[in-house]
């Protein structure tokens, strides 16, 4: 069973008079608990998939069914509790609010969840230490390593054991060592049998999915399958 | 999202910016203090002129001397001539004439020194009938009041106000000892009780009250003139009644048509609004510029959560990104903006309340604070700050979360 079918979508940027399709008629079938790398050179159409998958945008074209819901015709208010409930993100920026501790910003998709407040405290906490942050639970991200702030991006994502993890470059900031830890999180959620799709630029990255897209000019130009060599 | 999550995270959030926090309801408080405070001088100059003319005492018409044509066709100011006589208030105290007044107490006034052994005291004199006691409501601490025979014979008596008393005569009872005024010898027969109005500039308390003879005597005034005649009415619903009587008779007495009233007729409450009139009028000009002033303050409110937003464009963008719908977002920043007016109404009350116990020690004027006026103050700053936060709030709301997130 696939968890998100696109069935030629199409994305087309429109500033002032000049379009420009980013996305030209992308079909893909996604089954559950797969670990998908998507690779392209820069401009390719990227970070517009995933924006499109994990319902921040909407597609201009086409169709896009999420655990067999049709998303393309849901309002704003529906696509909010559809992320907040099967996906969790991890941006190559990691998004974490600054002046909230690591894990008040780890619970923040549990209070949109409206989960109480003890249920939330404990649930991030959890999180944080499943991550290897179990100490860091009160530290604002400025007071983090980037690798160390990745994990806790990692942690939110993962709190509201969402069945589909998005992750947009998660190691383009860090250093191998810390490139390594956020994969090894990811595998460890594959291993539980959570869906990814990370995109990279890096094959070596790449390497540890078991399904590879290439993206070029808003086409998916290869889609192979192939043993995960650990 | 709950209520309480959202106040709790609205408050949050004006924290983690002091100090712009502060500025933004530096207006508000500023606002809403000055309103507390401009209010609060009108209500208690009111208040206070309120106080003094009830203390005149009860169901009273206050008639005064009004202006004159003289020989000449020059016309007087009100007040300006002596247009009442004793014989005016004579006839008011005629039954048959004026049935509803029940008493009447022609008054002279002047100013006399009095002097007590080694001690002196400037104060003013009222020169009157027996009547006077009962008519302006008042009563004795100790002594008696003069009779009408010693009205009659123009006695050396003199019943003093309570605070002229005490500047006289510090140690003892002053009944029984001797005052002189312009070295006439007046024996003190008793001290009027406190009229209790505190209210300051009033002589209610200090005044020295004699037969009319004798006050005419030591004031040197000369005639039958009298400068106030105070009728008091058998009760409330007479006193439209009494007022027409005596009305139609001074203008009889006076051969005078209306429009040519040689004296006017007062009522406390007639006072009491003209009074208010001129304190209104002052009132809703200043509490007008303090409004201004709030409405600057919540444009500031509304300035600030705009930049909020749009420093925040990001945080907007995760919070989407997260499962936060545009009706949480929204309430985030209609929280936080009421967060800012609320607090900026309750440090506003603070200071306006502070201000109202310090202010009349500064200019002599008291200052009400109301508890409704209170209240209302700080709904309305709850109010700008929901009315002022609704547009940036809704502008937070309607961004879409990728074009948020994406922004630097
Ligand atoms: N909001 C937008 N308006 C107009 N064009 C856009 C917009 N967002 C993206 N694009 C264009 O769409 C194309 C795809 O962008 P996208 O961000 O998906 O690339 P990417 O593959 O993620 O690249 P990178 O590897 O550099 O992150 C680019 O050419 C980009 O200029
Ligand atoms: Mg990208």
């Amino acid at each position: 069973m696939s968890t998100i079918e696109l069935d030629g979508v199409r994305k087309t940027y429109r500033s002032g008079s000049i379009e420009f399709e980013a996305l030209c008629g992308i079909d893909i079938r996604i089954g559950s608990g797969e670990y998908v790398a998507v690779l392209g050179p820069s401009g390719s159409g990227k970070s517009t998939l995933m924006n499109v998958l994990g319902c921040l945008d909407v597609p201009t074209e086409g169709t896009y069914l999420l655990a067999g819901e049709d998303v393309s015709v849901m309002s704003e208010a529906q696509l909010a509790e559809v992320r907040n409930r099967r996906i969790g993100f991890v941006f190559q920026q990691f998004n974490l609010l600054a002046m909230l501790p690591a894990w008040r910003n780890v619970e923040l998709p549990l209070v949109y969840a409206g989960l109480g407040r003890a249920e939330r405290r404990e649930r991030a906490h959890a999180a944080l230490a499943r991550v290897g942050l179990a100490d860091r639970t009160e530290n604002r991200p400025g007071e983090l390593s980037g690798g160390q702030q990745q994990r806790v991006a990692v942690a939110r994502a993962l709190v509201t054991e969402p069945a589909i993890i998005l992750a947009d470059e998660p190691t383009g900031n860090l250093d191998s060592s810390s490139t390594a830890d956020v994969l090894d999180l990811l595998d460890e959620l594959h291993g539980a049998g959570r869906t990814i799709v990370l995109i990279t630029h890096e094959h070596d990255v790449a390497a540890r999915a078991g399904r590879r897209l290439v993206i070029s000019d808003g086409r998916i130009t290869s889609d192979e399958r192939r043993e995960v060599v650990r | 999202m709950s209520w309480l999550e959202t106040f709790r995270a609205g408050v949050e959030a004006v924290r983690a910016h002091r100090l712009r926090s502060a500025l933004t309801m530096l207006g508000i408080v500023i606002g809403i203090s000055s309103v507390i405070l401009t209010v609060g001088l009108g209500q208690g100059a009111q208040n206070q002129v309120k106080d003094q003319i009830s203390a005149l005492g009860s169901n009273l018409l206050i008639v005064s001397p009004g202006s004159s044509t003289d020989s000449s066709g020059l016309r007087g100011g009100f007040g300006s001539a002596s247009t009442l006589t004793l014989q005016d208030a004579a006839a008011i105290g005629d039954d048959s004439v004026v049935p509803d007044a029940a008493a009447v107490a022609p008054t002279t006034s002047g100013s006399v020194s009095l002097t007590a052994g080694e001690t002196n005291w400037t104060t003013s004199v009222a020169g009157t009938t027996t009547s006077w006691l009962g008519v302006r409501a008042r009563e004795l601490s100790s002594g008696r009041f003069f009779t009408d025979a010693e009205v009659e014979q123009t006695a050396n008596v003199v019943v003093l106000g309570p605070d002229t008393a005490s500047e006289l005569f510090s140690f003892g009872s002053p009944v029984g000892q001797t005052v002189i005024v312009d070295g006439t010898e007046l024996t003190v027969i008793g001290v009027l009780a406190s009229t209790g109005s505190s209210s300051s500039g009033s002589s209610e308390d200090d005044v020295a009250v004699m037969p009319i003879g004798t006050a005419k005597l030591v004031t040197g005034a000369s005639g039958s003139s009298v400068s106030t005649i105070y009728v008091e009415a058998a009760s409330a619903e007479t006193l439209g009644a009494a007022y027409q009587e005596v009305q139609a008779l001074l203008l009889n007495l006076h051969g005078v048509a209306e429009s040519d009233a040689d004296f006017s007729i007062a009522t406390q409450d007639s006072l009491v609004e003209t009074a208010n009139s001129t304190n209104r009028t002052l009132t809703v000009l200043l509490g007008g510029i303090a409004a201004i002033s709030l409405l600057v303050g919540g444009i500031g409110v509304m300035n600030i959560m705009l930049v909020s937003v749009t420093e925040r464009v990001r945080e907007i963008g995760l919070r989407k990104a997260l499962g936060a719908t545009p009706r949480v977002i929204r309430r985030q920043f209609l929280v936080e903006a009421s967060v800012l007016g609320l607090a900026g109404g309750v440090l506003g009350v603070g200071l306006g309340v502070l201000g109202a116990q310090v202010l009349p020690g500064l200019i002599d004027q008291p200052v009400a604070v109301s508890v409704v006026a209170t209240l209302g103050a700080i709904g309305t700053a709850l109010a700008l700050g929901i009315g002022f936060g609704v547009y940036p709030a809704s502008r937070a709301a309607r961004l879409t979360p990728i074009d948020a997130l994406r922004s630097e």
